[in-house]
């Protein structure tokens, strides 16, 4: 009875499949085909030479992997213990894990700006510096690879946060006690049973971490400098400011190649490392 | 008890970091000072009252909530029978188009919004609002695909079958069988990509014109020239409504159907 009236379903995909496809398929292939071609139209792979010759590229490129990465780490190493803290031994699990969405839900604008307010020459650290006798005068903790770390961490900690809880709540209590019972110490338990059971959750969440932060715009906008673009920023500058659409183009396939590649290579190897994920 | 104490301290820290500058925006809102402070001076509410007499904000907000509401709108009447067809019947492909629907999280927003203004908003003359509309229209419909399809897994389609054997119409059956089966997978959804849509910036940023903009984007400006105080108020109001939204979430859905 259901075979009779096959066809109608593509009345149901179909409208969304065309708004998808005009809008964003179409403009993705036209922004990768027209960044191999040169100015006469023919195949080349001039703008990605000239992209990757380019030094200012090559410090952007750079320093937008190196903040990406230092985040995820700092990010994954307080993740961890919260998460773990929150699934085992917290009495208000729904109170914290709501604490922890709630900056999510929140503009990155207006946390972004807040880290202008405590890390600006005014700022309650700078204060805390003087007071304490530790600067003389007040130093320039914003605009640099620091505000935008601290940035970048507070924006996407919640993430790691929450892809830890949601493996850890899976962790039967038993095989900690069982793994105690037969003599393993609690540092033990954790090496050899809460860590490796948690690496899922883990590469969930450094994957999001790491992305995020890669392709953010506003925290760098808002705490970096103008000698601290990264890939992001320059996207948007050599678009809107300098109108150079073809370097922007180049600069943003780089970023969607490298996105891509970091979330499929890692969840690659944890699938390869943990067939049952 | 004592690794979790160290535990504990750890936790309390973290959340130190992630909700102490929230608190600290709320806090410099009502500081009697003509720059943000914190710890501030006295108190005022006159902040709040500057926040209407910044002129681009109104009209900023307007669009926000008319792009947000709107976009979602229309990727739930894009979205919702793609994934009630794709939960439905079998056929060819089905995995491709479901992975279209989702794609769009994967693309970097950054380079969404820069391709949209390349080669849909420059090459048609697309006014902003359509173009806004249309670009957070892409945004949601990750989210109404996502929610809906988990929500359909769990629907039993012998219950439509069971409607039609007793008479039920086609239209009678999806608004009195199917969508109260999947109404909370629905709201949960919308709440989710209405809130992304209005705090969107990167595709913003590119689709905004000279008398169109969007809240966040007139925000950033606004910080990037003054310091005062406004916009710690216009900030402490958007996280008291969004603590509201949680609440009414926690309430009637439970908070973790939605995240």
């Amino acid at each position: 009875m259901l075979e009779k009236k096959t066809k109608i379903y593509w009345l149901f995909i179909l409208p969304g499949c065309l708004f998808l496809a005009f809008f964003m398929l179409i403009p993705l292939f036209s922004l990768l085909f027209k960044s191999f071609v040169d100015e006469g139209g023919r195949f080349s792979l001039a703008n990605y030479f000239a992209l990757f010759e380019s030094t200012y590229f090559k410090q952007v490129f750079l320093r937008s992997i190196r903040l990406s990465l230092t985040s995820t780490v700092v990010c994954a190493f307080l993740g961890f213990p919260t998460a773990y803290y929150i699934s085992k031994y917290s009495k208000n699990k729904g109170v914290l894990m709501a604490l922890a969405v709630f900056p999510m839900f929140t503009s990155p604008v207006i946390r972004s700006f807040s880290w202008m307010v405590i890390l600006g020459k005014k700022g309650i650290v700078n204060d805390l510096l003087v007071k304490s006798g530790i600067v003389s005068k007040p130093i320039g903790l914003l605009y640099n690879e620091f505000s935008m770390i601290v940035g970048f961490i507070q924006l996407f900690l919640p993430l790691m946060i929450l892809s830890l809880i949601g493996i850890m709540d899976n962790i039967s209590e038993d095989l900690n006690l069982a793994a105690g019972s037969l003599g393993a110490s609690r540092l033990g338990t954790f090496r050899h049973v809460v860590l490796p059971l948690s690496i899922p959750g883990l590469v969930t969440g450094s994957v999001l971490v790491f992305t995020g932060c890669l392709t953010a715009y506003t925290t760098p906008q808002l705490l970096g400098g103008t000698d601290t673009r990264v890939l992001a920023t320059m996207i948007y500058q050599q678009a809107m400011s300098l109108g150079d659409w073809t370097q922007a183009s180049v600069v943003a396939v780089v970023m969607i190649v490298v996105t891509i590649a970091v979330s499929s290579v890692i969840n690659g190897i944890s699938r390869k490392l943990n067939p049952t994920i | 008890m004592k690794k979790s104490k160290s535990l504990f301290v750890v936790t309390l820290l973290v959340y130190v970091f992630l909700i102490g500058p929230l608190l600290v925006i709320m806090a410099a809102s009502f500081s009697d000072t003509t720059y943000l402070k914190f710890p501030g001076e006295g108190f005022t509410l006159r902040w709040y009252q500057q926040i209407m007499q910044v002129k681009s904000f109104g009209s900023a907000a307007k669009n926000s909530i008319i792009i947000a509401f709107g976009g979602t709108f229309v990727a739930l009447l894009l979205g919702l029978p793609a994934a009630y067809a794709l939960n439905r019947y079998r056929f060819k492909g089905k995995e491709l188009i479901k992975s279209l629907f989702l794609s769009p999280v994967l693309i970097p927003v950054i380079v969404l919004g820069f391709v949209m203004l390349r080669y849909v908003v420059n090459r048609f003359k697309l006014p902003a609002l359509p173009s806004l509309l249309i670009g957070h229209t892409i945004l949601s419909i990750p989210y109404v695909m996502r929610v809906v399809t988990s929500s359909l897994a769990n629907f039993d389609f012998s219950m439509e079958e069971a409607a039609r054997i007793l008479g039920a119409g086609n239209v009678y059956t999806f608004f009195h069988i199917l969508l109260p089966n999947i109404k909370s997978g629905i709201v949960s959804a919308c709440i989710m990509a209405i809130i992304n849509s209005f705090n969107n910036v990167s595709l913003s940023a590119f689709l905004t014109s000279a008398g169109v903009s969007m809240l966040p984007i007139e925000m950033m400006a606004y910080v990037e020239y003054h310091f005062d105080p406004t916009i710690a108020a216009l900030a402490t109001l958007l996280m008291v409504i969004t603590l509201g939204v949680m609440l009414v979430i926690e309430k009637t859905l439970g908070l973790k159907s939605v995240v």
